[in-house]
């Protein structure tokens, strides 16, 4: 059993674990994932590492509570204990001296773009972070990614901060940094990947997405999690997470994402009066 | 009163185990073959002649003393039978279900031709599940504790044989699993109906009652690599398997209900999904389910299909006299009504517009000229195609070993398939105080030569140890 040292929800729908691993911790590099499970019968699900402490064997994860699996692990309370965190699991971000780098994050990727980040610039790369959100009051760890990086631009949907719309804008900002771009790196939701890439393609910078298909094992037993890249099948569990955002078929990714939509969620429409009574 | 004793004993025929009938089980995840009665057991016992030279044995990978367990059997002393099965196998439930024994053991017993082979197999798991209804299991004599440490590496069959053998000689053993759960593909691959997952769970405890140290949701290669672990260890048995699935290759491979056998049987047995939402991972309940391959996985899936209500087909290349699977699960299998297609050669899925298969292509086949398997070779027929209705499809073709150990492991020889070279004889590896053994070594095979290999690395482990 894994220790649950800290859980809590640090914007609307989006959650912090922080959990007590000792081994993961010792091993985690920025972009690897984990594999946890919220109970016995639960659901083997791969979330992003965003941060994690050797010393006092940390892992800390940063997931949005989109289904049936990650509201179990959104109702875990801190002191309590899981049966499984497993990892790190995936190929590690490569992180060179690339000269200027545009790290990009949404949603939980705001939390796992910060480790990637702050490689970056101990590798001594200019980093500027570029993080997107609904509303101003969605955005978090603004301060940690501040201390990593040189410059911090928002986009929101509604322009409470930073520019107004979505990565659409994308373009704008790369023209008013005035340097040249050596590398875009995107973490996220599907589609934040997928248009980032896009708008990255003609301007021809070397971009990485991490990757989030379905997985079970997390160690390329099972073959779910498999995408086309380059008109080449990849597992993204050990081949990635991260891909060329240029070469990966996102028409078929999202398809493949969406496989368990309905089951997802069967278990949410069900009624859980008897969790309730067990709980009270 | 001797007489209808006697009687008994004249009826030289080997006997049947009753089974669950095909028109109920087939609904059903519950175990298909009940096993022997204690007195259907003494009287198949009894049958044994006791050769003096017997030839079962030399067809045990695991060389169990068989013509003396089956002795005990016959005398009904059950305790002293399960006794000499256990000091060679750790697994003798499992191995009782699961191991092909009419092309081992079976295969060269002397009343073959006359009246059918003793049934080894079966007094094997009738001794087994005898043992489960005593309570705890005798604990063996244990050597004194040597102060060498070992780490076994995957808690698959390979890793559990290791493990059970060098815990017993004094040696401390910690097993690295890569899944929340002990046992490999025993636990993830074969299903509840063929191996009772309470039964593989029932062998570890065992092992951990041994003294056997167990560590799950760890991966080897991940969380730690080899090298790491030998700064810690005197040794290590790389158990892996042969995790990393093939496809066909062929097109539309990527469209959603399309499955390697892994991943079907993953979702169905390690994570409970037959028994959704109550376990929370996701299944669907398909209606035309076709399976690609004819080994004993594929049969796993289908037959796994066809209990979750679909109609279920095993496509296969060749015909049924060249199936790889056990005769024994074909005919399960076709009892229960999974249709067989043979000289059938998938060559593109067709998909619908929300990226769904919906149909496979076929080929159909002739049989040519052996191959180098020594099986006729199947030619496809030009202009034969058909098309298939599905809503999934199951690739059951095989694996490939898992990479993660071998990439890295510097230094680690490799064969052309990425399997681990390792010594037949004493599964040693290209590097010093690594062993290797199973499908990592081998690609796929059976449980019983993953466990012939974990006993022969074992046997050699213990004698570098004692050498420190």
């Amino acid at each position: 059993m894994f220790k649950v040292l800290e859980q809590r929800m640090i914007v609307p729908n989006i959650h912090l674990l922080r959990l007590e691993a000792p081994a993961v911790a010792r091993a985690a590099k920025p972009g690897q994932f984990a594999i946890v499970r919220a109970t016995e019968e639960g659901e083997r699900i791969p979330l992003s590492i965003a941060d994690w402490s050797p010393e006092d064997g940390t892992v800390t994860i940063v997931f949005m509570n989109v289904g049936s699996s990650t509201r179990k692990l959104a109702a875990l309370k801190s002191g309590s204990s899981i049966p499984t965190v497993v990892g790190p699991l995936g190929n590690p971000t490569e992180i060179g001296p690339y000269g200027t780098v545009l790290c990009v994050g949404g949603c939980y990727g705001i939390g796992s773009i910060y480790p990637v980040a702050r490689a970056l610039k101990t590798a001594g790369n200019r980093v500027i972070s570029v993080i997107e959100a609904r509303s101003s009051y969605l955005f978090y760890w603004e301060d940690r990614l501040e201390s990593v990086s040189d410059r911090l631009i928002h986009i929101t949907r509604d322009g409470t901060k930073g520019y107004r719309g979505h990565v659409g804008r994308l373009p704008e900002i790369i023209k008013s940094i005035e340097e040249p771009i050596h590398r875009v790196i995107i973490n996220g939701c599907t589609f934040l990947l997928m248009r980032g890439s896009e708008i990255t393609r003609p301007q021809s910078i070397p971009t990485v997405v991490s990757l989030n298909p379905i997985m079970i094992d997390g160690t390329g037993m099972c073959g779910v999690c498999r995408v086309t890249v380059g008109s080449v099948t990849r597992f993204a569990c050990v081949h990635g997470p991260d891909f060329d955002g240029h070469q990966v078929d996102w028409a078929e990714l999202l398809k493949r994402r969406k496989m368990y939509m309905t089951e997802e969620v069967v278990p949410l429409r069900t009624s859980r009066c008897e969790e309730h009574a067990i709980r009270s | 009163m001797p007489e209808p004793k006697k009687k008994k004993t004249l009826d030289l025929n080997r006997r049947e185990m009753p089974k669950q009938p095909p028109e109920v089980r087939r609904y059903n995840f519950d175990e298909v073959a009940l096993g022997y009665t204690m007195e259907t057991a003494i009287e198949e016992a009894r049958r044994c002649i006791q050769c003096p030279a017997p030839k079962c044995v030399d067809n045990c990978p695991v060389e169990i003393d068989i013509p003396s367990f089956v002795k005990y059997v016959a005398e009904g002393d059950f305790a002293q039978g399960i006794k000499i099965l256990k000091q060679k196998n750790c697994l003798p439930a499992v191995c009782g279900r699961v191991c092909p024994q009419e092309e081992q053991c079976e295969e060269t017993c002397s009343l073959g031709k006359k009246h059918g082979q003793i049934a080894i197999g079966r007094l094997e798991r009738f001794l087994a599940d005898w043992e489960a209804t005593q309570g705890e299991p005798e604990i063996p004599q244990m050597a004194p504790p040597t102060g060498r440490k070992v780490a076994v590496i995957g808690g698959g069959p390979a890793g559990l044989t290791v493990a059970g053998d060098l815990i017993k000689l004094g040696h401390r053993v910690t097993i690295f699993e890569a899944l929340h759960k002990m046992g490999g593909v025993l636990i993830y691959g074969i299903p509840e109906f063929r191996l009772p997952k309470a039964i593989v769970g029932r062998e570890v405890e065992y092992l951990r009652a041994l003294g056997v140290e167990i560590v799950t949701d760890f991966v080897v290669g991940k969380t730690r690599t080899v090298d790491s672990v030998l700064e810690e260890y005197d040794a290590v048995f790389v158990g892996s398997g042969a995790g990393l699935p093939w496809f066909m290759e062929i097109p539309g491979e990527n469209l959603n209900g399309v499955y390697s056998a892994n991943e079907y049987l993953t979702r169905m047995n390690l994570m409970g999904g037959f028994l959704f939402p109550q376990f929370h991972t996701p299944i669907k309940r398909h209606k035309c389910v076709a399976v690609l391959g004819g080994g004993n996985v594929a049969m796993d899936c289908a037959r796994t299909a066809l209990r979750l209500g679909a109609e279920s087909r095993i496509i296969y290349r060749r015909s049924r006299q060249e199936l790889p699977a056990r005769l024994e699960e074909v005919e399960n299998a076709e009892e229960e009504g999974v249709i067989f297609d043979f000289l059938t050669l998938p060559i593109r899925y067709i998909g619908d517009d929300n990226g769904w298969v919906k149909e496979i292509e076929c080929l159909k086949m002739t049989l040519g000229e052996p191959d180098a398997s020594g099986r006729r070779r199947p030619i496809p027929i030009e202009g034969s195609e058909t098309i298939y209705p599905v809503d999934a499809v199951v690739c059951a073709i095989g694996n490939s070993p898992n990479p993660l150990i071998a990439a890295t492991t510097p230094g680690l020889e490799l064969g052309k398939k990425g399997n681990i070279v390792a010594d037949e004889q004493t599964g040693k590896t290209s590097r010093d105080r690594i062993w290797a053994g199973g499908d990592v070594v081998t690609g796929a095979a059976t449980v019983i030569l993953a466990m012939g290999a974990g006993r022969k690395a074992a046997r050699s482990i213990h004698e570098y140890l004692c050498s420190l």
